[in-house]
C-alpha cells in the first residue's frame, strides 16, 4: 500500500518520520503550518508573535543539515530535525519578544533563551511563534491575556481553557503539530482538555524552570501539548534533567519511555479517587466519559480501586494562597526599572506605583494583593503558614494512594469549555475551574491530561492520570493504551478542515 | 469583609497605584475569596510541618568559579533609561506615601 501523502494533520510521529524519510521536507512542512495559520489564526487568535520568515529561515537550514548528513553517514541527525513547534509566550526565546500576555513586558526581547527551549533547538526545532496566554500565566480561560482572549477552535464563542490557552488551540486546530505549555495550577492540563488534545505536566523539578518567567517558583513545570500522548514523548524526554541553572531541576534519570501496545496495562492498578467525582456544579457527562474510559481500561485489563484523598477540597484554598503569595514576590521585579516600559513620574516611587498600577491586569493584581495580605503581618500564620501545612496533608493523601495504587484517574475539570465572558467577573467561580488539577501541582506529582470525550454540545471532555514523582512513563503507558484503542485524540474541529 | 483601608494598604505594601472605582471592586472580589478560604481553619494542622520543598531536601552544590555573564548592553537594552552603562532613574529620596 502506498503510504498517504503528509498533510498537516499526520501526527507529530508521523511527520518525523515523513522529515527522516525525506518524503517531505521542513520548509514544506513550516510552509503548509504557515499557510493553515494565515487562513485560521485571525478567528482563533493563538498567537501573540508569529515568526514567518525566521520559521522558513530556520526549516530551509535543516533540510541543508538532513541534506548534508545524506551524504556524510558519521554526521549525527538531531532527533527533532525540522519539525516546527509553538512556545508559550512565558518562556524565554533568544530574540522573540516575551510579553507574558503583559502591558508591563511590552516589547520586552530576552538575552537568553530558555533551557527546555533551549534543549528542543538543539535537537533541531523550528520555533514559529509565541502563544496566547493568561497574563503571567494566572487564569484558567486566557481571557487575562492583555492582548486579547484564544478562541477554543471547537466553538469560537468559547474559552480554550488556560492559561496555555494558545498552545492549546494552535495544536487542536492542527496550526503547530505540538506547542510547550506550564503548569502550574492546571494550565497545560486544563486547556488540553477544553481542546481535546494531549497534555503533560512532568513532575516538579523534572524539566528546569531556568527562562521560565516566575509565576508560583514552588508549582512551576513545563509542559507539551500536542494531539497524542505519543506525540509528547519525544519532546518531554528530550527537555527533561537536571540543569545547573535551576537549583530545583532534579538529577533523576529521564526514562528511555517506550510505548508497548494496549496489553501493558493489564494487571496495573488504577485508583479512583471519590473526591474527584463529588465536586460541586459537576457536568453529569463529564463523569461519565471519565467513568467510560477508566471501564475501557479495565476491559484492557487493569485493576479499578476506588481511593481516597480526603484533603482534596482544601487544595483550592492552599493554592490560592500560596501561588499568590509566591507571585507577590515574584512579580516585584517589574517596576518600569531595568526591563519594560515606565509610567513617567519626578520621584522613584511614583514610577513604581504608577507602572505596576496601569500596566499589571486586573487578574495579576489581584493575585498579588491576595498574596501580599496573606503574607502580611498579622495574617501570615493564619493564611500562608497554614496553607502549607495543609499542603503537607494533600502532599501526603497522594503518598497514601500510590501505596494502593499505580496511578489515579480522574476528570480534569468540572466541566468543557466555557463561554467567553462568563467567569470574568467572578474570580472565585474561575477559580474552582481549576479544583481537579491544583492538587498535583501542590504535591509536585506529574499529571496527563487526553480526551475522552465530547459532551451533547461537541465540546472535549479530558480525563487525566496523575503518577508518583518522576513515573511519568506509567502515566504514558496507559494513555497510550487508551489512545491506541480509542480515535477521540484524532478528532479535529470542524473549523481546521476550512480550506481557502 | 475588608475594608477600604485595608485595600489601600495591601495596595500600597503591593506598590500598586489603584482608582477609587479599583479599590472598591477589589474589596468586593478580595473579601469573598478570603471568606472562601476561612474553610482553611477547619483542618487540624497540630504537629504537621509545613511544606518546605515537595522534592527530597538535598544540597545543590557548585564550584565556586566565575563564569561569563549576559552582556552588559543586551541587558541594557531592556531598560526604559540608562546612562554610561547604567540604569537610570529619577529621584529616590522621600517615598511619598511613606511606605
Amino acid at each position: 500500500m502506498k503510504p498517504m501523502p503528509w498533510t498537516p494533520f499526520a501526527s507529530l510521529t508521523e511527520t518525523l518520520r515523513a522529515l527522516q524519510t525525506g518524503e517531505v521536507s521542513s520548509e514544506e512542512v513550516t510552509r503548509a503550518y504557515l499557510d493553515r495559520m494565515a487562513r485560521l489564526e485571525p478567528r482563533i487568535h493563538a498567537f501573540l508573535a508569529v515568526y514567518p520568515a525566521q520559521a522558513l529561515a530556520a526549516a530551509q537550514a535543516a533540510d541543508r543539515r538532513r541534506q548534508m548528513a545524506r551524504h556524510h553517514p558519521d554526521e549525527e541527525v538531531p532527533p527533532l530535525l525540522g519539525l516546527p513547534i509553538a512556545v508559550k509566550d512565558v518562556l524565554a526565546v533568544r530574540g522573540m519578544e516575551l510579553t507574558c500576555g503583559s502591558r508591563i513586558l511590552e516589547g520586552f526581547v530576552p538575552p537568553y533563551t530558555a533551557t527546555a527551549v533551549q534543549r528542543l533547538l538543539d535537537a533541531g526545532v523550528v520555533i514559529v511563534g509565541k502563544t496566547n496566554t493568561d497574563e503571567f500565566a494566572m487564569g484558567s480561560s486566557t481571557e487575562n491575556s492583555a492582548y486579547g482572549p484564544t478562541h477554543n477552535p471547537w466553538d469560537l464563542d468559547r474559552v480554550p481553557g488556560g492559561s496555555s490557552g494558545g498552545s492549546a488551540a494552535a495544536v487542536a486546530a492542527r496550526l503547530v503539530p505540538a506547542a510547550l505549555g506550564t503548569d502550574t495550577g492546571g494550565s497545560v492540563r486544563q486547556p488540553a482538555s477544553f481542546t481535546g488534545v494531549s497534555g503533560l505536566k512532568p513532575t516538579y523539578g523534572r524539566v528546569s524552570r531556568y527562562g521560565l518567567v516566575a509565576y508560583g517558583s514552588s508549582l512551576d513545570t513545563v509542559g507539551v501539548l500536542a494531539p497524542s500522548v505519543a506525540d509528547i514523548v519525544p519532546l518531554f524526554t528530550l527537555m527533561a534533567g537536571a540543569d545547573p541553572r535551576d537549583a530545583t531541576s532534579m538529577d533523576v534519570p529521564v526514562p528511555d519511555i517506550t510505548l508497548p501496545g494496549p496489553e501493558a496495562v493489564r494487571g496495573l492498578r488504577i485508583g479512583l479517587p471519590k473526591e474527584y467525582f463529588l465536586a460541586e456544579g459537576m457536568q453529569p457527562e463529564v463523569a461519565q466519559a471519565v467513568q467510560d474510559a477508566v471501564q475501557h481500561l479495565e476491559a484492557l485489563g487493569a485493576q479499578v480501586v476506588e481511593v481516597s484523598l480526603p484533603h482534596t477540597a482544601y487544595a483550592l484554598p492552599v493554592y490560592y494562597i500560596i501561588a499568590p503569595s509566591e507571585a507577590s514576590a515574584n512579580l516585584a521585579r517589574y517596576d518600569g526599572i531595568r526591563y519594560g516600559p515606565r509610567e513617567a513620574a519626578d520621584r522613584m516611587w511614583d514610577v513604581f506605583y504608577r507602572t505596576r498600577g496601569r500596566r499589571f491586569g486586573p487578574e495579576v493584581k489581584r493575585r498579588i494583593m491576595l498574596g501580599t495580605y496573606a503574607l502580611s503581618a498579622g495574617y501570615y500564620d493564619a493564611y500562608y503558614a497554614q496553607a502549607q501545612k495543609v499542603r503537607t496533608l494533600l502532599k501526603r493523601d497522594f503518598e497514601a494512594a500510590f501505596e494502593q495504587v499505580d496511578v489515579l484517574a480522574a476528570p480534569v475539570a468540572p466541566t468543557t469549555a466555557f463561554r467567553l465572558g462568563e467567569k470574568t467577573e467572578d474570580p472565585l467561580a474561575m477559580y474552582l475551574e481549576d479544583i481537579f488539577t491544583l492538587p498535583a501541582n501542590l504535591a509536585g506529582v506529574p499529571g496527563l491530561a487526553f480526551p475522552v470525550g465530547f459532551d451533547a454540545q461537541g465540546l472535549p471532555i479530558g480525563m487525566q492520570l496523575m503518577g508518583p514523582h518522576f513515573r511519568e512513563d506509567l502515566l504514558f503507558r496507559v494513555a497510550h493504551a487508551y489512545q491506541q484503542t480509542t480515535d477521540w485524540h484524532t478528532r479535529v474541529p470542524p473549523l481546521a478542515h476550512l480550506e481557502g | 469583609m475588608l475594608s477600604r483601608e485595608e485595600v489601600i494598604h495591601i495596595a500600597r505594601l503591593a506598590r500598586l497605584d489603584l482608582s477609587p472605582e479599583e479599590i472598591e471592586r477589589y474589596r468586593e472580589q478580595l473579601s469573598a475569596v478570603l471568606d472562601y478560604f476561612a474553610r482553611l481553619a477547619e483542618v487540624d494542622t497540630t504537629g504537621i510541618p509545613p511544606t518546605a520543598s515537595v522534592l527530597p531536601p538535598r544540597s545543590v552544590l557548585r564550584r565556586d568559579e566565575p563564569r561569563p555573564g549576559l552582556p552588559r548592553d543586551e541587558l541594557l537594552a531592556n531598560a526604559a533609561d540608562t546612562e554610561d552603562g547604567q540604569f537610570k532613574v529619577p529621584p529616590v529620596l522621600d517615598e511619598p506615601h511613606g511606605g
